[in-house]
């Protein structure tokens, strides 16, 4: 498995190659467009939609509050019950205390839960490095190892491939990995699935190690909480002597009864369901089995620090916010270079990795038309596109020391719009450049106005696709003064 | 009631018949709206690209031109959007006690102009008269962060003459905002693109809206692919009458 986002070009880049790849957008358009359907639906169903994610946010709200107090007492309840705790503050410590388990238990190979966590610090790659094969038990992450691919969305991390595609991958590629797909294989998702069954239970009934992460943690009882539609995660969770949960810090919720909203939340967020067929709870060890849990910042105390964008640590991981969003919709997820894409991958990895270090990351906050679909969607009301202008602005002071042509561009035109007297002047400027111009362009627009032709960089970037009227002769300020209303 | 008419600078600039619209329309209905020419933008193209330094001269100059109007009437749900969220961010980046007093006591005057008309007039016949097939599109920030909800609906139902025709998709983002026109051109364009499709399945001849920044992209996607349909903000629509 070498596929990796190390190395991702910055998002217009990204997104420009995505947007020619025309299979791409049709998956794309069809499968967000079914699952927004459904999430519509179910939602509707419940009156006090509004009230539950104004509970969900405030939960959250509150235990982000008093985070260190809830930790202490997950860990506490944890240890109590038989786990062993760990606390990992970055991505290198979390796969290494893995590492170690796995090896003090000699085992070569392990199987996983469907975990964003354990995908955030690149586990699978680094348990390969020393020589410890992870397999992937969710069928759409298997469809993702098996290509050699990188997830696309939080939930469906195959969502941009078709049946077809699946099919390919399967039949070239499962018997390398273990048992083979039939010979006959179709493309109907009732035998894509059976394929997969069975090439998984060989795996379920050998491993002696699994790796999960968890949904929720709740602190009074050290229970660790999994939701899934598929019941792999629960073949996991119970079939293997070790097990191995790697938990954000923020996934804690105090008592089982905040549990409550959330496991109202997410199923109709995320899948569109009422309630989702498997939720797996364990508090601490079970008999004979050995349990692990590592605590994971990652970059979360960063994010906690930052007053306007800690609301995004409320983030479930539903992916509601990836589904409404027209710009994921068009450019899917690989353009985000993470395995968080969309929206909440917009402002969480800024918060995680911090701004004006990688351009990239940087790229990220300007990849929205600030169209507000996401917040509106998000069951714990993050208000996305207030956190992705807080985030810009961190993203230009960060590169204050060093002006683009982009920053001294906004300097003059913060000096021109801050006196009605220079947009005045400006404004007859652009007259008489528009007039000039306009003899270029022969174009007379519907409702009949005039056509400037096709502008130079950088409003080629404008004018490529879209025509651009010429400016009036009089603006609204010459007009009104000359009909003398002062 | 002291009213003031905040055009924008867009309209200003490009969109002059826009802001005459507006005073046309609140004359006809008894309104003497000022245009302090003091004004210039609410600041939103360098709040929206991050700039909030740069943000607070412009901020400044809104308060002091609109400052001691009952209420201040824009044809723009981005505007009047930017002028309630983002003011007050703005102020408190500037550190000044007075500009944030200032931002608090100016901003909640600010109505979008189907807001003034329905909610503080109490209208929605405004005596309009406008014989095209018409399809609305909500844009986003009217939609979502001002809630204007069906106002816009109810006013364009009233206008004698008009066929309105639904819009498929209407809540899905053009692909304008600000910016990422340019910053994110392609995929801005992609987004436009599926919009003007959705207005061509209408049928209509006119696509109105309440942001003259989102018309002039979709506008000027439906004038590069030569399909003949004219983009026009609705308050020109609400200013039309059989005799002008
Ligand atoms: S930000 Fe909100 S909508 Fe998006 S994945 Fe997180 S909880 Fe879901």
């Amino acid at each position: 498995m070498s596929a990796t986002f190390v190395g991702m070009p910055a998002f217009p880049a990204a997104a420009r190659e995505a947007l020619s790849d025309t299979q791409l957008r049709r998956n794309l358009a069809h499968a967000t467009g079914t699952i927004r359907a459904k999430r519509a639906a179910v939602v509707g169903e419940v009156d006090e939609w509004e009230e539950l994610r104004m509970a969900g946010a405030a939960i959250k709200d509150n235990t982000l509050r008093h985070l260190d107090e809830h930790l202490l007492r997950l860990e506490k309840s944890l240890t109590d019950r038989g786990a062993t705790v760990h606390w990992a503050r970055d991505a290198a410590e979390a796969c290494e205390i893995v590492a170690s388990i796995a090896k003090q238990h000699a085992v070569d190979e392990v199987v996983k839960v469907k975990s964003m966590a354990t995908q955030e610090i690149g586990l699978n790659e680094a348990l390969a490095t020393q020589g410890i094969t992870a397999w992937e038990t969710d069928l759409a992450e298997l469809i993702v190892q098996l290509g050699d691919d990188l997830p696309s969305h939080i939930l469906v991390p195959a969502i941009h491939r078709n049946r077809a595609e699946i099919r390919e991958i399967f039949r070239d590629k499962m018997a390398a990995a273990g048992r083979p797909a039939p010979d006959d294989l179709s493309d109907r998702p009732a035998e894509l699935a059976g394929a997969a069954r069975l090439h998984l239970r060989e795996k379920f009934l050998r491993a002696r190690m699994a790796v999960s992460g968890a949904n929720f943690a709740v602190a009074e009882t050290g229970t660790l909480v999994v939701v899934e539609s598929e019941g792999n995660g629960r073949m996991c969770l119970t079939l293997p002597e070790v097990l191995v949960s790697v938990v954000g810090i923020e996934k804690i919720v105090p008592t089982w009864s905040d549990l409550d909203v959330f496991l109202q939340l997410l199923p109709r967020s995320s899948t569109g369901e009422r309630m989702n067929p498997y939720t797996s709870t364990w508090s601490g060890a079970t008999e004979g089995q050995e349990a692990h849990v590592v605590l994971l910042d990652n970059g979360r105390t960063r994010a906690l620090a930052d007053e306007v964008g800690r609301q995004a640590l409320r983030c479930i991981r539903c992916s509601a916010c990836l589904n409404v969003c027209p710009v994921y919709e068009r450019t899917g997820g690989h353009a985000y270079g993470s395995v968080y894409p969309g929206p909440i991958g917009a402002i969480l990895n800024p918060l995680l990795r911090g701004t004006g270090v990688d351009d990239q990351v940087d790229s990220l906050p300007y990849a929205s038309s600030l169209c507000g679909a996401c917040f509106e969607a998000c069951p714990v009301r993050i208000d996305i596109p207030e956190v992705l202008v807080h985030l810009r602005s961190k993203v230009v002071d960060a590169h204050r020391s060093a002006p683009k042509a982009e920053a001294v561009a906004m300097k003059s035109a913060s000096w021109v719009l801050a006196d009605s007297k220079r947009l005045g002047l400006a404004e007859r400027g652009m007259g008489l450049a528009g007039r000039l111009l306009g003899r270029f362009g022969r174009k007379v627009m519907p409702g009949g106005r005039r056509a400037l032709g096709r502008l130079p960089w950088p409003g080629s970037l404008w004018s490529n696709a879209r025509d651009v009227p010429a400016p009036p002769a009089e603006s609204f300020r010459a007009w009104w003064r000359r009909e003398g209303r002062r | 009631m002291k009213v003031a008419v905040q055009v924008t600078c867009i309209n200003d600039a490009m969109f002059p018949d826009t802001g005459k619209a507006v005073f046309t329309l609140l004359r006809r209905l008894g309104v003497q709206a000022d245009f302090p020419a003091a004004q210039t933008c609410c600041a939103q193209p360098m709040v929206n690209t991050g700039y909030l330094d740069e943000a607070v001269p412009v901020v400044r100059n809104f308060v002091d031109a609109f400052a001691g109007y009952d209420a201040i009437v824009t044809p723009s749900g981005s505007c009047a959007g930017s002028v309630r969220h983002q003011h007050s961010i703005v102020a408190r980046r500037s550190g000044d006690d007075r500009l944030a007093a200032a931002v608090a006591e100016t901003s909640p005057k600010v109505y979008e102009l189907t807001e003034f008309l329905v909610d503080v007039l109490g209208v929605t016949d405004v005596g309009a008269y406008f014989p095209h097939r018409v399809t609305y599109h909500p844009t986003c920030h009217s939609l979502r962060m001002l809630g204007v909800g069906d106002r816009p609906l109810r006013l364009l139902r009233e206008v004698r003459g008009l066929d309105l025709v639904e819009l498929p998709a209407a809540d899905e983002c053009c692909g304008f905002g600000g910016t990422f026109a340019v910053k994110n051109a392609e995929t801005s364009t992609a987004m436009g693109a599926d919009k003007a499709r959705h207005v061509l399945d209408t049928g209509a001849e006119v696509l109105v809206a309440g942001d003259n920044s989102c018309l002039l992209h979709i506008g000027g996607l439906l004038s590069r692919q030569r399909t003949g349909v004219r983009v026009m903000h609705l308050a020109e629509v609400l200013a039309g009458t059989e005799e002008a």
